[in-house]
């Protein structure tokens, strides 16, 4: 359970956050959408607590990400935009590593690094250095050390960029048993089609504001389109309209509510 | 929580030792380029003394045939004398250009004047800026004076004077170094090049781990893992120290295996390397690991790229060094006050150990106290560096 309440968030002289709020709930799959620079990556990187909000709050299970950021970082899993897998370690002593500063006993970690590798087919390569992969493994081996802990809720930024088809229908999948299992998953994308394909609830940004959520079908009423596509450009458009108007934003904000 | 140093420790060891091109700049400078530099330039300075030593005086001479009694003597002690080709007037010209190290010029006149019991004019014309021709310019010296003291001698035993009379003091003069101890310059040289090994030994780890994983990306995803940051740069800069230790302990070692070829006799040093001094060396300056490492990786933390980190950290590596050149050139001896300052004390101990001195226990430890305090601050500083956001690029 992700609860995000007002935001804000500036880095020199760009405000990249504006107050953002929105909240992603267990067992369902939360798209975060938006153009470049929107302030997708900010938000994900105040949840992981890598970077800390001027101000707002942002709570992961409860866990405030500022004030209590070991716990949040505990029940976390989290896929970064980049791999960031280490060249020089084969994929199984990344995993390894992940589980290890996660404080998991030597045991259960190389149980669970096992079930992963079976469950992501990458018997064959796990024990090859990470120099030589492919885009496909090394996507599969980061979701491996991201979900090598078990985390409760996930995090994956841009996880579909520069995948091949297959790839992404494993990705999907995977996304899906972490639905049914009853994990929070919030992920990143500037891909309409992407969202929609996968996910329960939306959240639109842009500008560093956010200027739509809700489930696809409430998106789609509320700014008068049947295309989620069209109702994505809509959503920015009107955001630039809103700019600095209260009452505007609220108008593109009030459809669906919290999930 | 020591078991997450560990593990972030083990990786990088790990993942460095499997990084070629860091094994060979970490080791290779240490291992291999430093003792073979060290040996061949010290075989070299100590031939170039032997054949100074053993080299015959060629003396060029100007108006040779003016002083047939000098010329005698100079040829009995071991000159040999070549008559000029060219006047008195060119003598200046000549030593200056170089054709000749150094010139006799025996001025006209000189026969009469020694007749007539005066002081007969010689004129040695050197370059003292030719380093080449100092020594035997010295023995020329010497010789040309040996031969005054003789004539006077003769003059004043003629007169039924004893010579001892215009001889009121009898110099002789005791050195008391030891043999290892002449070669400051060669002992400074090689505590130069055991502290740069060290230093080199850690330099790609130290930006490996902070500009290197931030470049790559990876800095973010372990951020975001249940470790505290200081817990992160400690194991980091452990593994960095590692480096670095094994690195001395590899170059003294090859030191001690290289020092048994070269001739340090021929230098007036006897090389008092053998393992034990090369392990209490190691002890001495072993210290130093934790400040090298602490300062390399603040440096690096500071830079934004593999690229700016190389380039500000090759400055960086300079720092320690200016101590130990000061001490070379001065031929600075161990005080306490100096003990207080980081490599220049390990430079000082290094030193006195390789010359068989002993060491004074204050000095070792004001130098361990003071060395390891600073490192602790850099690593500090480090830790505070590693809590700011802007560490993410």
């Amino acid at each position: 359970m992700i609860l995000v309440e007002d935001l804000r968030k500036q880095f020199g002289a760009v405000q990249a956050l504006r107050g953002v709020s929105f909240s992603a709930a267990d067992g369902r799959i939360t798209g975060l959408l938006g153009h470049n620079g929107a302030g997708k990556s900010t938000t994900l990187r105040i949840l992981s607590t890598v970077v800390r909000a001027d101000a707002g709050r942002a709570l992961v299970d409860g866990n405030d990400c500022a004030t209590q950021s070991l716990q949040v970082r505990r029940s976390l899993g989290v896929l970064p935009h980049a791999s960031g897998l280490y060249a020089h370690l084969s994929g199984r002593e990344n995993i390894l590593y992940y589980g290890r500063l996660h404080g998991m006993p030597e045991a259960a970690l190389a149980s669970a690094c096992d079930t992963l590798i079976d469950r992501l087919g990458l018997r064959e390569v796990v024990d090859r250095r990470a120099k030589g992969y492919s885009q496909g493994e090394r996507l599969k081996v980061g979701l491996a050390r991201a979900l090598i802990h078990g985390p409760r809720t996930v995090i994956l930024d841009e996880p579909t960029n520069g995948l091949d088809v297959s790839a992404v229908r494993m990705l999907r999948e995977l996304i899906r048993e972490l639905r049914a299992a009853g994990c929070c998953v919030l992920f990143s994308s500037h891909v309409m089609q992407e969202v929609a394909a996968l996910c329960d609830d939306i959240v639109i940004i842009s500008h560093g504001c956010v200027v739509a959520r809700g489930t696809p079908d409430e998106i789609r009423a509320s700014l008068g389109t049947s295309d989620l596509e069209e109702a994505f450009v809509r959503a920015a458009e009107i955001e630039v309209v809103a700019q600095g108007d209260p009452v505007a934003r609220d108008a593109t904000t009030r459809p669906g509510g919290l999930a | 929580m020591m078991r997450a140093i560990r593990t972030i420790f083990f990786k990088e060891v790990l993942e460095n030792l499997r990084d070629r091109r860091v094994v060979m700049s970490a080791f290779l400078f240490g291992v291999l380029l430093a003792p073979v530099v060290f040996a061949l330039t010290t075989t070299l300075a100590s031939q170039r003394m032997a054949e100074d030593q053993e080299r015959p005086l060629v003396l060029t001479v100007v108006g040779a045939t003016e002083a047939p009694n000098l010329m005698r003597f100079l040829q009995e002690n071991g000159a040999r004398i070549e008559r000029a080709a060219f006047p008195a007037e060119r003598a200046i010209e000549v030593v200056r250009s170089g054709l000749h190290d150094y010139v006799l010029v025996v001025a006209p006149g000189y026969a009469e004047k020694v007749q007539s019991g005066e002081p007969a004019p010689l004129q040695l014309v050197v370059d003292t800026a030719n380093s080449r021709a100092a020594g035997t310019t010295e023995r020329t010296r010497r010789l040309l004076q040996a031969y005054g003291s003789q004539t006077a001698a003769l003059r004043l035993l003629v007169r039924g004077v004893s010579p001892t009379v215009v001889a009121p003091l009898e110099i002789r003069t005791v050195d008391v170094a030891t043999p290892a101890g002449r070669s400051l310059l060669i002992l400074g040289m090689l505590t130069y090049f055991c502290l740069m090994s060290m230093l080199v030994g850690g330099f790609y780890l130290a930006i490996d781990t902070t500009a290197g994983e931030r470049e790559r990306g990876s800095l973010e995803p372990l951020l975001a893992l249940p470790v505290t940051r200081a817990q992160l740069i400690l194991g980091k800069m452990l593994a960095t120290s590692a480096f670095m230790a094994t690195s001395l302990l590899l170059t003294l070692l090859a030191f001690s295996v290289s020092l048994r070829f070269v001739p340090l006799e021929n230098l007036g040093m006897t090389s008092n390397f053998d393992a034990r001094v090369a392990l209490a060396i190691f002890a001495v300056m072993v210290t130093f690991v934790p400040l090298g490492a602490g300062l390399m990786t603040v440096v690096a933390s500071f830079t934004r790229s593999n690229r700016e980190a190389q380039t500000w950290l090759s400055v960086v590596l300079l720092i320690p060094m200016a101590p130990i050149m000061f001490a070379v050139v001065n031929g600075t001896r161990p005080t306490n006050a100096l003990m207080a300052i980081p490599s220049l004390s390990q430079h000082l101990l290094a030193t006195s150990l390789m010359r068989g001195d002993g060491v004074e226990p204050v000095h070792v430890a004001i130098s361990v106290l003071t060395t390891l305090l600073l490192g602790v601050c850099l690593m500090w500083a480090a830790v505070r560096l590693y809590r700011r956001e802007a560490i993410l690029g």
